[in-house]
């Protein structure tokens, strides 16, 4: 049974990576917050996954705990600020789509050669998808860089974070419970601040373009 | 080439020219179903080609014989890619002549062929099309090869009989380039089928055709040849399809009998394929021409990702 | 040596001497006839195309006989020139002896009375710019070699600036010159470290020599640099454009087909011959490098607007590939992979000969449209089909080759070419075997990009309605210029349908390269060409070809039996708008629109949009490289600052000069006392 969950586990890992660079691609503010849903159900399947594979019950709380926070809670969130800043379209990205893709492959290319002598070390079950979340992170970094509004800057934050959790379950079979909490209050926080932070953009330039944060440096 | 193989790539033959446009015909009445209206008869592709065929074939007067030989080496050239694809049986002989990347380059000669033809009249209508048409095509033919290629790393091959026997029987195994791949061939078989959300194969408007402005000038037996020929690609595309990620089913070299079984599995593989079309093309609106480019440049990137996935994962 | 006075002893290579002498007697023959245009155009050049078909000949037997040398008693009295036939060396010798068979018999046919240069005078230039392609390929020591080579740059110069009166045609002669010499200087460079302070400039003695790997990768780096010049890898194809659309079509023929080859063999005997061993990151430079330039060179091709610039272009982007080709069995060969460095080596030297054969069938052809309509703008031409049908329909297998679509001979290059990459995952290497298929993935878009501008370039020439009303009066090719094109379509053809035998000539080479070769594997299964097994890759050009005809033929029969074959003939679609011309039909601008604006970063592009207030809108779009602001033009300033510097040693003043040599004959009496 363990080789057919191996390679469940690294379909699932693939399904993540093809998501973050759906994300790249995707111009509209709602797509992107659909899209993270998804990447946090696929999270949430694949920790189950690896929980029921190598028998470690916490991985199944961890799984819960992703589940709540990141496919019911978060989400919530993002669409009552995008309903609320009546979001809808995403301006041209700084620079164009096919470039940012091909920024991307490059981008996988070196995740993945990092990732291959640390998975010849790792001896989890699924070490094979560490390449594969470290380009999940690169790749939400990226977006973050490349976006011009303020939601898919948080959304590239939050996938980034999502790769993150995926690298910690596929090399070291999640974290310690007391920093997977940790980090789960963090990024709740954060969403909220992020949330209140939108406002006050919007306020003060009526837009949420963040070029306009230029305006505040020093001249 | 034994007696069996030349059997089995007659009946492939005969099979997709007679198949062909009742999976054109079975895809627009799902369309039709959920759109919620009446569908035309389910055999409609074939009595059109019937009329078209009795019709009288109209040709503009300064049209050069290039522009009345290409629906036939269209035809041909599509009869040669449904014959290469393992449908029912993966004996076929001419697989050893044409691979995957002779199939592909085949898909190119058509389109090569098609937009010369459109380029013939001298309108604008046609000169548009093939502009079009060699703009999709310069980026789905090199993502479909790409496609082709996770398909080949896996099978150690490129000949479609040996891929779809390696993929049909290596036990239940998931591939993740696979999964890439998948999508990468979804996106593009669109494109290349001018299918929502590249073209409307229904559309009257002569700034949103793509397809439909290259055989604009056509009309009688060479129409009827060159919508034979799209039901074919449709076919080919789709037990391409089926046959790189659904291989089960698929009658061997040596067990020719298995061929009885493959029939109303292919049957059935092929209803659920075009039904997965139509739900496709109905839940999706048609793209600004300029963003067909970066739709398939996304097909393409996945299908390099795919390779990638593959050699890292080394599965 | 002596010479041999018994005929019936001479040797192969002494043949090929005599050949390559008789080139040179023909062209001095020439300058003989100086005015005289029948004898030269009806009489010199079909010799030429003779001894090019009995060099074509006498190549193919040599590539099976074991190596020759020769030593020719001319050059300086201590340094003759050493001449070896060898299996690389015969290759490229039936390359050059085919092509120029073709395009000799079209040149018969191309030149007309009074134009710019005197025919005798251009014969002579032609035959010795033939001769010295042949020499470079003949040469066994630097000496020669460099010889040959100047020769070949000189004469070829003298070709493009034929029309010499136009100042745009000598202003891209004097940039070909230019940087053909930068280039010599660099392969000169690179013999000099290929000799190893030994003195002794042959390549026997370069051959023996063991160097170390810096010293080894300073001459790789010198011959991609001195190489890379002639062929036209980037950054230093600058001069690509511009002289091969200057240059007469015979003469843009030859230089495309035959003269950028002959740098690719310069590139193969250096690396592969007489280097002893190769570094794996060498071949990762010329895959870069040649990727590179495929890419570029085939988006510029495909917004161009002048139909011998497209294919100058297109010429670069198939030097690209062949680069790449290059580069990957380099390094197969570097970790020891024979079979597959082999594969690759063989895909490349096919699609050698493969382009030469489309491009300078290609070349011709604009050639016929050139001497027929006198046009070269795209923008001017449209419907040749009707006018000059021979010429359309032979232009369409090239246009398919070059595209490289099945059953043809680029798709033999290509499908080998695919067939290496998809081996590569093999290597030892793990950055490696990750880079490089993403390498074939870029392979593809070029070649399918290479697709989209063969459509353009035959859609709009040959297809539509003809953009001006004198087109109609276009005169179709007469006989010699329908004998050269046949020639070359024939060659095409042959390599498409029969690429089993022509890998068979290849092996040779291959073997003595690279230590292997396709040759007993790719004929053992009758039809098919099979470069390793048959499970994993078999292809069939005949039974394609087949394949595809059987079913044309039996539609049209078919149908015809079934139903009718009438028709009737109407004007085209109209939409209602009766008032339809010509010019509404894409411009060549407007079929490249789309790649233009797709890759935009590539161009530097200034654009003049017409208003709506305009009395006279006109659009112009000038598409330039951007190598010419950020590399040639900084390099340019600086020499010329560097040379205003030194310019200022020239006073003008008798008493200043005076002052110089009196100052020289004091330092030299003080260096003389110590």
């Amino acid at each position: 049974m363990s080789p057919l969950l191996a390679q469940l586990i690294n379909l699932l890992g693939a399904i993540l990576l093809m998501l973050a660079f759906a994300m790249i691609s995707q111009r509209r503010v709602l797509s992107l917050v659909h899209l993270f849903t998804m990447q946090g159900a696929i999270l949430v399947v694949a920790t189950a996954v690896v929980g029921y594979a190598t028998n470690q019950p916490h991985l199944f709380v961890s799984a819960a705990l992703t589940l709540a926070l990141k496919v019911v809670l978060i989400p919530i969130m993002l669409h009552r600020v995008i309903d609320r800043l009546e979001v809808r379209w995403d301006t041209e990205p700084l620079i164009n789509i096919p470039t940012t893709m091909l920024i991307g492959i490059l981008l996988v290319i070196f995740a993945f050669n990092l990732g291959l002598p640390i998975a010849r070390f790792s001896s989890t079950i699924a070490r094979g998808t560490l390449g594969i979340a470290l380009a999940c992170v690169l790749l939400s970094f990226m977006m973050m860089i490349t976006r011009a509004k303020a939601i898919p800057q948080v959304v590239g934050f939050l996938s980034m974070e999502n790769g993150l959790f995926f690298a910690a379950t596929s090399a070291t079979y999640g974290m310690p419970m007391v920093v997977e909490l940790g980090i789960a209050l963090d990024v709740l926080i954060g969403v909220l601040i992020l949330g209140v932070f939108m406002f006050q953009i919007r306020e003060q330039f009526d837009s949420l373009d963040i070029r306009h944060l230029e305006r505040l440096k020093e001249d | 080439m034994t007696w069996t193989g030349a059997i089995s790539q007659l009946l492939e033959i005969v099979l997709a020219l007679a198949l062909a446009p009742l999976l054109t015909g079975w895809v627009n009445q799902c369309r039709a179903w959920l759109q919620n209206r009446s569908a035309p008869p389910l055999l409609q592709p074939y009595y059109l080609l019937h009329k078209l065929f009795n019709k009288e074939s109209v040709v503009a007067e300064h049209a050069s014989p290039l522009f009345r030989a290409t629906p036939y080496i269209v035809f041909g050239c599509m009869l040669l890619a449904s014959s290469i694809i393992p449908t029912l049986s993966t004996d076929l002989p001419l697989t050893l002549a044409a691979d995957a990347i002779a199939l592909v380059g085949l898909f190119a000669l058509a389109r090569v062929f098609i937009s010369l033809a459109a380029m013939d009249i001298g309108t604008s209508f046609g000169t548009l099309g093939a502009r079009r048409e060699m703009l999709i095509g310069f980026l789905a033919e090199p993502a479909l090869l790409m496609v082709f290629f996770c398909a080949s790393l896996i099978s150690q091959s490129t000949s479609l009989a040996t891929i779809v026997e390696t993929l049909a029987h290596r036990e239940l195994a998931i591939y993740p380039s696979l999964a890439f791949a998948g999508v990468a061939f979804t996106i593009v078989s669109l494109a290349e089928n001018a299918r929502v959300p590249v073209d409307n194969p229904a559309t009257h408007l002569e700034l949103t055709m793509i397809h439909e402005a290259l055989i604009l000038e056509y009309s009688g037996r060479h129409l009827a040849l060159i919508e034979w020929a799209a039901s074919l690609k449709l076919f080919a595309y789709s037990c391409a399809g089926l046959a790189l990620f659904f291989p089960w089913g698929v009658a061997e070299a040596q067990a020719p009998l298995e061929m009885l079984l493959a029939l109303p599995t292919l049957l059935l593989k092929l209803a659920a394929g075009g039904a997965a079309l139509a739900v496709l093309e109905t839940l999706s609106a048609k793209m600004r021409i300029f963003r067909v480019p970066e739709f398939l440049a996304t097909a393409f990137l996945l299908a390099v990702i795919g390779l990638l996935v593959h050699i890292l994962l080394g599965s | 040596m002596g010479i041999e006075t018994d005929i019936a002893r001479w040797l192969l290579i002494d043949w090929a001497m005599v050949l390559v002498g008789a080139w040179l007697l023909i062209g001095i023959a020439g300058v003989w006839a100086l005015r005289r245009f029948e004898l030269v155009s009806q009489v010199l050049f079909p010799l030429g195309g003779v001894v090019g078909v009995l060099l074509f000949g006498l190549a193919m037997a040599a590539l099976f006989a074991p190596p020759q040398a020769a030593v020719l008693a001319i050059g300086l009295p201590t340094l003759p020139f050493h001449l070896r036939l060898d299996a690389l060396s015969a290759y490229f010798l039936m390359v050059i002896g085919g092509t120029a068979a073709g395009v000799s018999a079209f040149a018969a046919g191309y030149f007309r009375r009074g134009e710019g240069t005197p025919p005798g005078l251009m014969c002579l230039q032609y035959h010795v710019f033939l001769a010295s392609m042949a020499g470079v390929v003949l040469a066994d020591d630097a000496y020669a070699f460099m010889v040959m080579w100047e020769t070949m740059a000189l004469s070829s110069f003298f070709l493009v600036t034929s029309n010499h009166r136009v100042a745009e045609i000598r202003r891209a002669g004097y940039l070909y010159l230019l940087v053909a010499h930068v280039g010599a200087i660099g392969i000169l460079m690179c013999f000099g470290v290929l000799q190893a302070n030994t003195g002794d400039y042959s390549f026997a003695n370069m051959r023996a020599q063991q160097l170390s790997p810096f010293w080894a990768s300073v001459a790789f780096a010198l011959a991609l640099f001195g190489f890379g010049a002639k062929a036209g890898l980037l950054p230093l194809h600058i001069w690509l454009p511009e002289a091969h659309p200057a240059a007469p079509s015979p003469v843009s023929a030859l230089m495309s087909a035959v003269m950028l080859k002959t740098a690719i063999y310069g590139l193969l005997r250096v690396l592969l011959d007489l280097q002893s061993m190769q570094l794996w990151w060498w071949g990762v430079v010329l895959l870069a490098f040649g990727l590179a330039t495929a890419l570029f060179g085939v988006v510029f091709a495909a917004v161009q607007s002048d139909m011998k610039r497209l294919l100058a272009y297109s010429s670069i982007e198939n030097i690209g590939l062949l680069a790449a080709g290059i580069g990957l069995t380099v390094v197969f060969s570097a970790y020891g992979m024979k079979a597959l460095a082999a594969l690759a080596l063989t895909a490349s030297l096919v699609h050698v000969a493969s382009h030469a054969l489309f491009k300078s069938l290609l070349f011709l052809s604009t050639g016929s449209v050139l001497h027929a309509t006198g046009e070269r703008n795209l923008g001017k031409l449209g419907g040749l089909m009707h006018a000059m049908p021979w010429v359309a329909w032979a232009t369409l297998v090239g246009v398919i080759a070059s595209a490289g679509l099945p059953p043809s001979s680029g798709f033999v290059a290509e499908w080998l070419l695919l067939q290496s990459f998809l081996f590569t995952p093999g290597l030892p290497n793990p950055f490696l075997n990750m880079l490089i298929p993403v390498a074939a993935a870029l392979i593809a878009l070029v070649a399918a990009l290479a697709g989209y501008t063969m459509v353009k370039f035959f859609g709009v020439i040959f297809l539509g309605r003809p953009r001006e009303a004198r087109l109609a009066q276009a005169h179709d090719a007469n006989a010699w210029q329908r004998a050269g094109m046949a020639w070359l379509l024939a060659g095409n053809v042959l390599l498409g349908l029969l690429p089993i035998q022509f890998i068979q000539l290849v092996d040779p080479v291959t073997r003595k390269l690279v230590g292997d070769g396709l040759g007993p594997t790719v004929g053992a299964h009758g039809w098919l060409l099979v470069p390793t097994t048959l499970e994993r890759a078999s292809y069939g050009p005949v039974i394609f070809l087949v394949g595809v005809a059987a079913s044309f033929a039996l539609a049209f029969a078919l149908v015809r039996k079934l139903y009718h074959g009438r028709i009737r003939r109407a004007a085209p679609w109209d939409c209602g708008f009766p008032w339809q011309t010509a010019r509404m039909q894409d411009t060549a601008e407007g079929f490249g629109q789309p790649i233009r604006q797709i890759f935009e970063p590539f161009f530097s592009m200034q654009r003049e949009l017409p208003s709506p207030f305009d009395s006279q809108p006109r659009y112009r779009v000038v598409v330039e490289d951007h190598f010419w602001r950020a590399l040639y033009q900084p390099i340019a300033d600086a020499v010329a600052r560097v040379a205003r510097l030194i310019g200022l040693l020239q006073r003008g003043r008798i008493a200043v000069y005076l002052l110089y040599s009196f100052v020289t004959l004091i330092t030299l009496l003080l260096v003389v006392r110590q």
